[in-house]
């Protein structure tokens, strides 16, 4: 806002009283805070969109080009022809985010409430992994996970394998290129996304409610029960979203630990992409991926009925 | 509560209302018509601007816009190559082959290694390209049938023969006529890939494995055996396997070598399909024998005594990685100089000494027995003609046939 437009307002609120209109800059001021947003969000958010939905009905071919042709038959298509790999990809997210819940809960309640003056070097411990690259961090579970490391042989040897082969989720006496290996990194990579929410919300539990419940005669796991889990649940809602959709869209881990029948829709997105160079497929398994997920989202927020503290 | 009694109010509370109507919550309404109107305009205009968006055709015809070359002007040079590929100094710091270079010619070479994949790497360069911009990249090292891909789409620039005496005149005659660049009037390989088998006798338990038929069938390998993700270099493979003739087949042969291949995929014979990554579960012995490139093999074999390599008697696929001049780069002459310098045979032999894959120069063994006399023995670098008439190179394709044979090739490795 410039001087002089001020100096031209000034007059005439002369009559009027001062609170009825804030001045025109003061009245602008929040948009021009949300500005930088905005333009983050119109660059990388909305005119990506707008190109991958203008893509996804569009036939052609590398060499003749692409054009829009409103071919919403690609959708139909790249559903049936894939649906197998959506199936998986929610089956090994959904599975990783219930192990990381199960994995990340005892420990953030410990960070939280046990840890003590050894709390912020357990946080660091968490974070840690995120040093190193991801791919690497990756990697590193194919040496864990070899067929002669000492996991694969304490697991045979306690014939857990065995089950895990009836279910389908590994093969013979291996676990690398297997779903289990698939499922094994995303729970590994995505876990720190999993405890730092559930950190936070167990953290601002009030002690004095605890005590409380001692008073009132109510069990530890009575208390767990009634008070410390409710209290958390913004904490595992956020730690189960931040885990479920990157784990769902997620093809490294499939790639690197599993075979041809672990690959997840991501890979086909990839493959589509830059394999096939069949862009409106590629574009189309995108939006179906995402529309799935925020139902699936949707939903699961209404359920746990915590809408606002998302 | 009170009741709302409109008789009752005050002068000042009418007056309040009216505020709060047009300046407080009431006057949403008009921002919520502003809204509506707004959330309309957009969608028409996404609408059309969806109907706009489209991609150009990628062909372009002819030479399109010359770029011009300011070669003599500027003393530089973009190359971009996979990671491994160039000959480094004994304490990693320098690579002196290129720094002889930059002394010889006062050419500085911005030498980047930004090429891990094929396909990834077409990803890259493919916007600018096809906008007809330059990628800030004089020279690009890909292989055949990208090289092939990038020709046929008009994105290469053609070289001056009369810049290039030396590649000219030593340049192997197994090279010479690649069908998708006939007389190599736009590319030059850097070097030759030769696709075969390699096994890990310790995983093997001292069994050779030297056949495709082998990989597919033998029980003995059931679950630990690797294919590459490189179409050509699997396919190719496995038609050859069957009698085929990678260089000159049809559809039906196409398809049939899937089926087999599928066959292995579904009796889990197969483990996985791998790009470079093959070298470190080879070494492990997680996976007991694989397709493989030769030039890996020997730089696994000097670590790891286990790793063997066959030749299959069916044959093997060999493939070139080629150096291009991407259209509207700056910089050809340079390129070219860079190019020439390489095919002399001091330079040539130091650099296959270093990354051990065939050497595509003629006249090359003298040199490489003076660097190692053992390596210029090796047929994996230096084919004997035995070997030579083994090898065969997988067709060109046209876009069409790429397209249909990706996608079944895809479908195969289960994405």
């Amino acid at each position: 806002m410039s001087a002089p437009t001020l100096a031209k307002e000034a007059p005439e609120s002369v009559d009027e009283p001062i609170l009825r209109k804030p001045s025109a800059r003061k009245r602008l001021v929040p948009y021009w805070l949300l500005l930088p947003g905005i333009i983050w969000l119109l660059v990388f958010f909305a005119l990506p969109l707008v190109y991958q939905a203008s893509t996804s009905v569009q036939t052609g071919s590398l060499e003749k080009g692409f054009e829009v042709t409103w071919h919403f038959q690609t959708y139909w298509d790249a559903f049936t022809e894939y649906w197998p790999q959506f199936v998986r990809s929610l089956l090994y997210a959904g599975t990783a985010t219930l192990l990381c819940l199960l994995l990340g809960y005892p420990l953030a309640y410990l960070i939280a409430f046990k840890a003590g003056r050894w709390r912020n070097l357990l946080l660091v411990l968490v974070i840690a992994p995120f040093f190193t690259s991801f791919l690497i961090r990756t990697l590193a579970w194919k040496t864990i996970l070899a067929d002669d490391s000492v996991v694969v042989d304490v697991l045979n040897t306690l014939h857990v394998l065995d089950v895990t082969s009836w279910i389908g989720w590994t093969e013979g006496d291996r676990v690398l290129a297997t779903p289990m290996a698939v499922v094994c990194g995303l729970t590994y990579n995505f876990l720190p996304f999993m405890i730092l929410p559930l950190y936070t919300s167990l953290e601002r539990i009030d002690g004095r409610l605890h005590e409380a419940a001692r008073d009132l005669y109510a069990s530890p796991a009575t208390t767990f029960r009634k008070v410390t889990f409710p209290l958390s649940m913004p904490g595992v809602v956020s730690g189960t979203l931040l885990t479920f959709i990157p784990a769902s869209g997620d093809y490294v881990n499939a790639e690197l630990l599993g075979s041809t029948d672990t690959k997840m829709v991501g890979n086909v997105i990839q493959s589509q992409f830059l394999r096939v160079l069949d862009y409106p497929t590629a574009a189309a398994l995108s939006f179906i991926l995402m529309a799935i997920v925020l139902a699936m989202v949707t939903v699961y927020i209404r359920r746990a009925g915590t809408e606002d503290l998302v | 509560m009170e009741q709302y009694e409109p008789e009752s109010l005050s002068a000042a509370q009418l007056a309040a209302i009216r505020r709060s109507m047009t300046s407080g919550r009431g006057a949403l309404s008009r921002r919520s018509m502003l809204r509506a109107g707004g959330v309309g305009a957009l969608t028409v205009g996404g609408l059309a601007g969806l109907s706009a968006c489209g991609i150009p055709p990628a062909k372009r015809e002819g030479q399109g816009p010359a770029s011009t070359d300011v070669s003599a002007k500027e003393k530089t040079l973009a190359f971009s190559n996979w990671t491994e590929y160039m000959d480094v100094s004994e304490d990693e710091k320098s690579r002196p082959t290129l720094e002889a270079f930059a002394k010889r010619t006062g050419i500085k070479v911005k030498y980047t290694e930004d090429i891990n994949d094929n396909v990834e790497f077409f990803g890259k360069i493919k916007p600018q390209l096809a906008a007809g911009q330059d990628t800030g990249r004089d020279l690009i090292c890909v292989t055949d049938w990208l090289a092939a891909r990038i020709i046929r789409l008009g994105w290469a620039q053609k070289l001056d023969p009369a810049n290039l005496p030396n590649a000219y005149a030593n340049l192997s005659s197994q090279f010479r006529r690649p069908d998708w660049d006939p007389g190599r009037s736009y590319s030059y390989p850097w070097t030759g890939i030769s696709t075969v088998i390699a096994y890990n006798v310790k995983a093997t338990g001292g069994k050779k494995v030297d056949s495709v038929t082998q990989l597919l069938d033998d029980p003995a390998l059931k679950g630990r055996v690797g294919f590459l993700t490189e179409m050509r270099d699997s396919v190719g493979m496995t038609l050859l396997d069957m009698g085929k003739d990678p260089g000159n087949f049809s559809d039906a042969d196409y398809d049939a070598a899937i089926g087999r291949l599928q066959k292995g995929v579904d009796k889990k014979q197969i483990r996985r399909f791998t790009g470079n990554d093959y070298t470190s579960d080879l070494d492990k012995g997680d996976i007991a024998a694989c397709l493989a490139w030769a030039g890996d093999i020997i730089q696994l074999q000097v670590d790891n005594p286990d790793i063997k390599f066959a030749i299959p008697s069916a044959g093997y696929i060999t493939s070139s990685d080629n150096l291009l001049v991407p259209a509207q780069a700056r910089h050809k002459t340079n390129a070219e100089k860079l190019i020439d310098y390489y095919y002399e045979l001091p330079v040539a032999a130091q650099l296959a000494a270093y990354i051990n894959y065939v050497c595509p120069v003629d006249g090359v063994k003298d040199e490489l027995a003076k660097i190692d006399p053992e390596l210029a023995n090796n047929t994996l670098i230096l084919p004997d003609k035995a070997m030579a008439k083994k090898s065969r190179a997988f067709r060109s394709l046209t876009s069409a046939e790429e397209t249909a044979y990706e996608e079944k090739f895809a479908k195969l490795i289960g994405a």
